[in-house]
């Protein structure tokens, strides 16, 4: 049998088809073979060469993650350099520390990237948003899609900023972990994927 | 600050919002205490009520939209979105609610419908709404409406989930039903169901409906809500089943644990194990047809 390279969505709730979808685009798109899974309970994430933390309700996602035992899955994974990409809520999951809102609902961070995140940063949903971006990894403009976003207050040195909105980070890298406040996985642009895609394929 | 780049309250955002809530359990709260034992369970949302559905069907009269002062106290406690219901036709009481910062408005037959013949033109707000559908043709003109979420109707506050089975399994057969209908064909069920025609051809090529469709009316177990995952719904709304539970800590967790793993039976086993009784309910066949609240709404 061959080798199929895997790829993992945490499905644990929030936009999973969108990002599986997403994924199988953009690896047809170049033409690459490989499975994408989606990730509910432990054991598949160890066999995994790239992660995918989808936005969903940051509390419900960290509860879960670590009730299934999923998290300490995720924090291994990363140690070992595997690429992980957090969206939206994945960006508040990757984080070290949260503000006051996060640490009022005792959520456990998973703490992968220096960064600290502030819970919908943006505002309730009455204020999510549509915004052409400018990401230092992208030639030309990118469509985020902001609904009741996070952003990042501020990071470590070793914490590349990709792209800033109103006072807030929102697209950072950090080795081989990626976060972004807003959802590409809800647009047709498969830029980002892309991106991580090449993340995954070099590591 | 540059708010001129930012495009709030399009179809993409209220439909986004919608599609976050995906495999997520919401729930009905009456207090700021309530809200917290959700929030702590892992609930995605909580709905923001004056009355749970139980309470409404026992003590009668109108049922409006929930005192703003509670509304905005669950606000100030949770960090999940909270939703909060306006009756059906009633786009002051759903003006009311997007002023105090609500996530999402349910126009709901839960409520007493204050126009009997227009639901709330749903497009004039920024806020996304949720409506409630029996079937196809509903939850077309409901989306057509400006609706991001359908949830089945159900019947609210009986603790019996076999409305909530029906009306699932009516509009997933209807779009069953239209794929290999031609043009024409796809035409006339749009005129028997009263429905526009591009969102019947979207519906019959896309084999889903266009925004994501909840189960709601009636899901009192963590069984009953991985019930109504198995038969393809994308999350749960759990009304009067946590609160009038014996055990609303233990029923919410549960029922939230049980929509993660609705497809194992040995895990679905465990987490419905000494969770206590659920809501002792009423049987939807001992409700006269004039009491059931799902005929409310057209």
């Amino acid at each position: 049998m061959v080798f199929l390279m895997k790829i993992g969505v945490i499905a644990i709730q929030g936009a999973v088809s969108e990002h599986v979808d997403a994924l199988k685009r953009a690896l047809a798109e170049r033409g690459v073979e490989a499975e994408v899974v989606a990730i509910k309970h432990k054991g598949i994430v160890p066999e995994c060469s790239g992660i995918v933390i989808p936005g969903g309700e940051s509390t419900t996602l960290c509860r879960l993650l670590a009730r299934e035992g999923i998290a300490e899955e995720i924090k291994e994974a990363a140690a070992r350099g595997i690429p992980i990409l957090g969206t939206c809520a994945g960006l508040i999951v990757l984080a070290k520390e949260g503000n006051e809102q996060v640490a009022k609902t005792s959520q456990e961070l998973l703490g992968i990237m220096d960064t600290k995140v502030n819970r919908n940063a943006f505002g309730r949903q009455r204020d999510s948003f549509e915004a052409e971006l400018d990401v230092a990894i992208l030639d030309s403009p990118f469509t985020g899609v902001f609904i009741r976003a996070p952003g990042i207050v501020s990071c470590g040195p070793c914490v590349r900023v990709l792209s800033r909105l109103e006072g807030m980070i929102i697209a950072a890298e950090e080795g081989n972990v990626l976060a972004l406040a807003f959802h590409p996985e809800l647009t047709d642009d498969l830029r980002i994927h892309q991106y991580f895609l090449n993340k995954i394929l070099n590591c | 600050m540059d708010f001129e780049k930012l495009r709030h309250g399009t179809e993409l955002i209220k439909r986004g919002f919608a599609r976050m809530q995906k495999g997520g359990v919401i729930m009905d709260v009456t207090t700021p205490e309530q809200a917290r034992i959700a929030e702590e369970a892992g609930a995605v949302a909580v709905m923001a009520l004056q009355a749970v559905p139980a309470d409404i069907r026992k003590e009668g009269g109108v049922a409006r939209m929930a005192d703003p002062e509670i509304v905005q106290q669950i606000i100030d406690t949770v960090t999940i979105p909270v939703m909060a219901k306006a009756r059906i036709g009633h786009f002051v009481e759903a003006e009311i609610m997007e002023a105090l910062g609500v996530d999402m408005v349910d126009e709901s037959e839960v409520l007493t419908p204050a126009d009997p013949f227009y639901h709330i033109d749903k497009t004039q707000f920024t806020v996304p709404f949720v409506c409630g559908a029996r079937n196809l043709g509903e939850a077309l003109r409901r989306i057509n409406e400006g609706a991001a979420m359908i949830r089945t109707k159900g019947e609210a506050g009986t603790g019996d989930v076999s409305q909530a089975v029906k009306h699932m399994k009516q509009i997933q057969g209807e779009i069953r039903a239209l794929a290999g209908k031609t043009k024409e064909e796809l035409i006339m069920v749009a005129r028997e169901i009263e429905a526009p025609i591009e969102l019947v051809m979207e519906t019959a090529k896309m084999q889903r409906l266009i925004v994501v469709n909840f189960a709601a009316g009636g899901v009192a177990t963590p069984a009953d809500a991985a019930l109504m995952m198995r038969l393809g719904a994308d999350g749960v709304f759990v009304g009067s089943g946590i609160f009038k539970a014996e055990n609303p800590e233990k029923m919410a967790k549960a029922i939230v644990e049980a929509v993660n793993n609705y497809d194992n039976p040995a895990k679905l086993a465990e987490i419905s194990k000494g969770i206590g009784a659920g809501m002792k309910g009423i049987s939807v066949d001992t409700i006269p047809v004039e009491e059931a609240l799902q005929e409310r709404g057209w």
